[in-house]
């Protein structure tokens, strides 16, 4: 069966040890975790987990009905084929020198990024994007030389209601 | 009423109905000893911690309550993980209460600090860290709630010692106020939609089967299901785990099924054309090479966990919910419904099992040594069938599940799913606390008894009758027989001829000891051993090399069975 991308959005208890329980279920049954974000909601009481995972679909059914047994789980959507808004936020500290600052500013226009910090040498480049054109815009600033990436796991929520 | 931590601790005991306890105490459980000691509560004092553990997993079992363990922090922590991993996978309600460094000590390496939280969180239900005086009843009335609710389990709470000293006002809970958990909802009632499916299915099946396991007992549906199985004619196998659900001595009975399975029972789930599994979790065991399996059957399976459902087999028409409610609902669309006609041609069937279980019935011929299944089978004959028995693991418990004939559900307490060495004396303990007017016996094996051999002194000092019957082979049997098979006999590291006098070590322990060489003795020592109102160990010197049949080689189909 053919493996797919699967994003997860997860409504927890905030409470100490949630997270472990559900890292230690992937790594116990051997599933995997491209990305993973976590923090608490308008609730203060509940965080929501989005998680990105590679699987084929008898994995993907197990997946969700053992983070759903977790006693600390509230509720676990599969966004995947749904109608919603995925986001991840980059921040890309990249070499700028006088040949090429002009460069880098054209390309970040052209994106409708943000420069955020500039030193005499480097700028620091905001930039929230779904994770393909985040790399297409890496790929663009690569010749340029990136100093560091920092980068959060996917975000998503389903569209109106 | 302001009470001490240790004391909400007794208070919660109460209200849930706790009378027995198993534990060893030490410095960060002081405290809570101190309450118990003025309690009414039985503390029964364990000799190793897994002790405790497997002793609350037996007491569970046969007497159908959530079992109860109090050991300390560090080691007396650590000793009870065999015992929790052993609960989790045949999901025993269980409520483990560790103590732990003082609270402001923690993540300092403390002396006696061991995370045990983090320890047992994979084989645990759930587990707590109460850091927080005023929670800790809540915590506590919510660990025993899910240790007893949806799929049942073992949960720890872990109670710092500052915790069980400080003082809080203590409320009892409203009469009749439930657990609410926005979290955790068990699904109980099965979908009706789903279970008529099952009614349908049956009015089609000429080769139907049921294959029930431990779910089946947990829910305490035995009598749902003995009900819907006679009513229907459906021939029953079951797993280890669900053996006594449905009378072993019943027509319809085909043995249990699997690695260890008769003949019949792995023939007859290889051919049938409908399979209704209630409360099991298709493990390895059962199931031998999974493509192969039931492959000529729709599947129907019940379960309290979706994880269960589709996990290993593909299943045609799931059912989540409750066993014991969904047989019960079924029961009652089969009284609305035309008998005949839900038990088709059935006649073909029942003359191709008859066939089988004549080709290769369950058999031993007993020679100049004791065969360890005649031991068995003589003591099933003088216990009449009524006997709690445990089991320690290998060749021992396996001929305790072929040959003793489970009529009743809470009677066979094995460790099924981890296979633990070690669990039959101390969940016999367990099992003679809850049933002190019921024989209860440990069938062992003389190498698995030596694993927690220093429970005898607990039998003892508690004046428990447990019925040890060691069917000593000099050997770990059923390694010894894998290498045999399938290690051209390199008997490497498997063999014991170092064991104790098992005779004399009763007599160290203030127990009776005695020893069958013969066949001949064999009923006389179970006769005298079952008379005696003491802890008895029954030695049995048995043939060295006899092997567990029919046997199915890891990984192959349950058709390609080895057999005699
Ligand atoms: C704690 C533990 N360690 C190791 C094993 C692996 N094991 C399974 S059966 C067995 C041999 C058991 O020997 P014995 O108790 O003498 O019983 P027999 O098979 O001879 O009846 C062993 C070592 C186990 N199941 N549990």
């Amino acid at each position: 069966m053919s493996e797919k991308k699967h994003i997860l959005s997860i409504l927890v208890d905030n409470e100490p040890g949630v997270l472990s329980r559900i890292a230690g279920l992937f790594s116990g049954r051997g599933y995997n975790i491209e990305s993973l974000s976590v923090a608490p909601t308008n609730d203060p009481a509940v965080s929501r987990v989005t998680m990105v995972t590679v699987a084929d679909e008898d994995i993907m059914e197990q997946i969700k009905k053992q983070l759903h047994k977790l006693i600390n789980v509230i509720t676990v959507h599969d966004l995947t084929g749904a109608n919603f808004i995925q986001r991840e936020l980059a921040l890309i500290k990249v070499n700028a020198k006088s040949d090429n600052r002009e460069e880098i500013l054209r390309i970040v226009n052209i994106f409708r990024y943000k420069i955020v910090d500039v030193a005499p040498d480097s700028f620091i480049i905001q930039a929230t994007a779904k994770g393909d054109k985040l790399d297409a815009f890496i790929k663009l600033l690569t010749p340029m030389g990136i100093k560091e990436i920092v980068k959060t796991g996917s975000i998503a929520l389903y569209r109106g209601n | 009423m302001k009470l001490t931590g240790a004391q909400i601790l007794m208070k919660v005991f109460e209200e849930e109905g706790v009378d027995t306890i198993f534990g060893y105490p030490g410095g960060a459980v002081l405290d809570i000893y101190d309450a118990l000691d003025r309690t009414e509560i039985n503390h029964v004092l364990v000799r190793h911690e897994q002790g405790a553990v497997h002793a609350a997993d037996g007491y569970a079992r046969a007497a159908n309550k959530t079992g109860v363990c109090l050991v300390t922090s560090g080691p007396g922590a650590t000793n009870t993980v065999t015992g929790i991993a052993s609960a989790y996978m045949d999901s025993i309600p269980m409520v483990i209460i560790t103590g732990q460094v003082s609270s402001h000590l923690i993540g300092n390496d403390a002396f006696q600090e061991v995370d045990i939280v983090g320890i047992t969180r994979p084989c645990t239900k759930h587990n707590y860290l109460v850091k927080d005086i005023h929670k800790l009843a809540s915590v506590l009335r919510e660990a025993f709630y899910l240790a007893r609710s949806g799929r049942p389990g073992p949960v720890l709470v872990d109670i710092p010692k500052d915790v069980s000293n400080l003082t809080t006002t203590y409320e009892k809970p409203q009469v009749g106020s439930k657990i609410e958990m926005r979290s955790y909802k068990p699904t109980y009632k099965p979908n009706i939609k789903q279970v008529q499916k099952i009614v349908s299915l049956l009015k089609k099946a000429k080769k139907p089967i049921i294959f029930s396991g431990g779910g089946a007992i947990h829910s305490g549906a035995a009598e749902a299901l003995t009900e819907f199985a006679r009513k229907t004619k459906i021939p029953v196998t079951s797993s280890l785990m669900g053996l006594g659900a449905f009378p072993g001595t019943d027509p319809l009975w085909l043995g249990m099924l699997g690695m260890h399975g008769t003949y019949r029972a792995n023939l007859a789930v290889s051919t049938c054309d409908l399979m209704i599994a209630i409360g099991v979790r298709f493990d390895d065991r059962v199931t031998g090479k999974t493509d192969v399996f039931a492959k000529n059957a729709t599947i129907v399976q019940i379960d309290i966990d979706p994880t269960s459902i589709h996990k290993n087999i593909p299943v045609a028409v799931p059912i989540v919910g409750d066993c014991r409610m969904a047989l019960e609902e079924l029961n009652s669309l089969i009284d609305n419904e035309n008998i005949d006609d839900l038990c088709n041609e059935r006649d073909a069937w029942f003359a191709q099992i008859e066939e089988w279980k004549n080709t290769k019935p369950l058999a031993y011929e007993q020679g100049e040594a004791i065969k360890p299944q005649y031991v068995i089978d003589k003591f099933f004959e003088l216990t009449k069938g009524e006997a709690i028995v445990t089991t320690e693991v290998g060749q021992n418990q396996m001929w305790a599940a072929q040959y003793y004939h489970f009529n009743k559900p809470n009677h066979f307490i094995t460790s099924g799913g981890l296979g633990c060495m070690g669990f039959g004396l101390p969940a016999a303990i367990g099992a003679q606390m809850a049933c002190p007017d019921k024989i209860v016996a440990d069938i062992a094996g003389d190498g698995s008894i030596q694993m927690n051999i220093q429970e005898m002194a607990t039998a003892v000092q508690y004046g428990l009758p447990v019925k040890i019957i060691i069917l000593n082979n000099r050997y770990l049997g059923m390694v010894r027989q894998w290498q045999e098979l399938f290690y051209k006999r390199r008997y490497a590291s498997t063999t014991l001829d170092h064991n104790p006098d098992f005779v004399k070590l009763a007599e160290a322990f203030g127990a009776l000891g005695l020893r069958a060489t013969k066949p001949e003795d064999v009923e006389k020592v179970l006769k005298e051993g079952l008379a005696s109102p003491k802890t008895v160990i029954m030695e049995f010197i048995t043939d060295r090399e006899e092997n567990v049949y029919p046997m199915v080689p890891a990984g192959k189909a349950i058709t390609d069975m080895l057999l005699v």
